[in-house]
């Protein structure tokens, strides 16, 4: 047998621990009736007690909470609370904290809801990956929200500012009351057949709770999901997140905001267009500059290739061979004459006149050339050729070879 | 609506247009003929932005009609 022997705070401690581990505590509903409310000004938080029978439990809701109950809690009223039980360790006083509440009846409503949230959520209805970018410039805009209201008014005085260039669809269907949520559906759904639109304001003014509930409204969720263009929530409710909303495309805040999100301004888009004329401009002078270049170049390229031009080269290069072929004549015409006068000497060195010149001379007789004395006799007429002059003579005797030599 | 493209085509047409004449190897006819477009198309965006006027068209239904 053994025991344990703890301090007041470390069982208090414990205690909370153990109820905090426990998933089933976590988030609960918990239905009861509201006994001895407390609201201290300074905090803000609401605390009270939870009565079913004798049966009570404590319980607190927090400031930032308390504040989104949309009704006036009171003592004796019937509620259904979202909370965590927990224990109050200073104390070691069992309560709930509890962070939404419902009248019961509604409270009925309100789980149904959540558990079709839930379902829907499952289903992938509301995934992230699901929704659509916004077109850039509309030009159809849809809105579904009730004809003739403050929203259509909103609605078209934010349009008519920022983005004029569209055309605004109304598909009207009542808000609220029985007829609404097969109204915004047909509305939807005739909107995205037949309207020609790139987006649709699905839009709704503000209001309590109970106003939303068209917009909770599961088919009208799905014919959100489902349409072909992009959908922008509007329903106007701060804290409430409607099924339409998650299912939107994107939700916007109010319907100004809306029609503020679903289309550019005007006046960037004035902007553009003014950059662009000024761009289309300076690039038409960039190309104009360009090509006057290319043709200032061309023309000088002309210019140098020009007739004048042209026979002013040749002139010159014909000066310039009539040159070569002077200088080439007097080359040749130089070496032909040295040629002729070293002939000329080599022939006057083999000229008889100059061997007669030495002492030689040369001896005929009747015109022929004497080669021999045999050929001779006396008497005949002999004519010699000296180097000088020429003498006639008579033969007298013939002499053999080595004769009357002297 | 007589104009077959919208205005937000006709603006990035003449963007387009900006963005073609900055190649230098267009031959200058073309440039030319691609400024008049874009001459021309500035002059009517302009026109249009000065000249919008939201319209309203309401789509009847033929589900909502008895509505009570």
């Amino acid at each position: 047998m053994s025991f344990t022997m703890v301090t007041v705070s470390q069982l208090n401690r414990y205690v909370k621990t153990v109820l905090e581990e426990q998933k089933s505590l976590e988030e609960l509903y918990v239905k009861g009736e509201i006994a001895s409310l407390s609201r201290p000004t300074q905090s803000g938080h609401l605390y009270f007690t939870l009565k079913e029978g004798a049966a009570s439990v404590r319980a607190v809701m927090f400031r930032d909470y308390a504040r989104g109950v949309p009704f006036e809690p009171q003592a004796g009223l019937r509620i259904i609370v979202r909370c965590t039980a927990t224990l109050y360790e200073r104390d070691g006083q069992f309560q709930l904290m509890v962070y939404d509440m419902q009248p019961d009846g509604l409270g009925a409503a309100h789980l149904a809801l959540e558990q079709r949230k839930e379902r829907l959520r499952q289903e992938g209805l509301f995934d992230q990956a699901r929704k659509r970018p916004l077109p850039p410039a509309p030009t159809r805009i849809g809105v579904v929200t009730s004809a003739g209201g403050a929203v259509l008014h909103d609605i078209l005085s934010v349009l008519g500012r920022r983005w004029p260039l569209a055309t605004v669809v109304l598909s009207p269907a009542a808000v609220q009351g029985e007829n609404a949520p097969a109204q915004l559906t047909a509305a939807l759904l005739a909107l995205d057949k037949a309207g020609g639109c790139q987006v649709i304001l699905l839009a709704r003014g503000g209001g309590d709770a109970k106003d939303l509930e068209a917009f909770n409204d599961e088919g009208l969720a799905r014919a959100v999901a489902a349409c072909r263009v992009p959908v922008v929530s509007a329903v106007g409710h701060e804290t409430d997140f409607t099924l339409c909303d998650l299912a939107a495309d994107l939700r916007a805040p109010t319907p100004s905001a809306a029609a503020e999100l679903v289309a550019p301004d005007v006046e960037e888009i004035r902007d553009r267009l003014e950059a662009a004329v000024f761009a289309l401009e300076m690039s038409m002078q960039t190309v104009m500059e360009a090509r006057k270049a290319t043709l200032t170049s061309l023309e000088q390229k002309l210019l140098r290739n020009s007739p004048q031009k042209i026979h002013q080269r040749n002139g010159q290069r014909l000066d310039f061979l009539v040159r070569l072929l002077t200088n080439a004549y007097k080359d040749a015409l130089g070496r032909k004459i040295s040629a002729v006068n070293s002939l000329t000497a080599a022939l006057s060195r083999l000229n008889p006149a100059a061997v007669l010149q030495r002492g030689y001379s040369i001896t005929m007789r009747d015109g022929a050339l004497v080669v021999s004395a045999g050929e001779l006799g006396p008497g005949d007429l002999l004519t010699t050729r000296l180097g000088d002059g020429m003498v006639r003579s008579t033969v007298t005797e013939i002499l053999a070879e080595g004769e009357g030599a002297p | 609506m007589k104009k077959s493209s919208t205005f937000e085509e006709n603006l990035a047409r003449l963007e387009e247009i900006v963005a073609a004449l900055d190649d230098e190897r267009l031959p200058l006819e073309e440039a030319m003929k691609l400024f008049a477009e874009g001459v021309k198309l500035s002059q009517g965006c302009g026109k249009t932005l000065d000249e919008a006027k939201l319209r309203l068209e309401e789509l009847s239904l033929p589900m909502a009609g008895n509505e009570q």
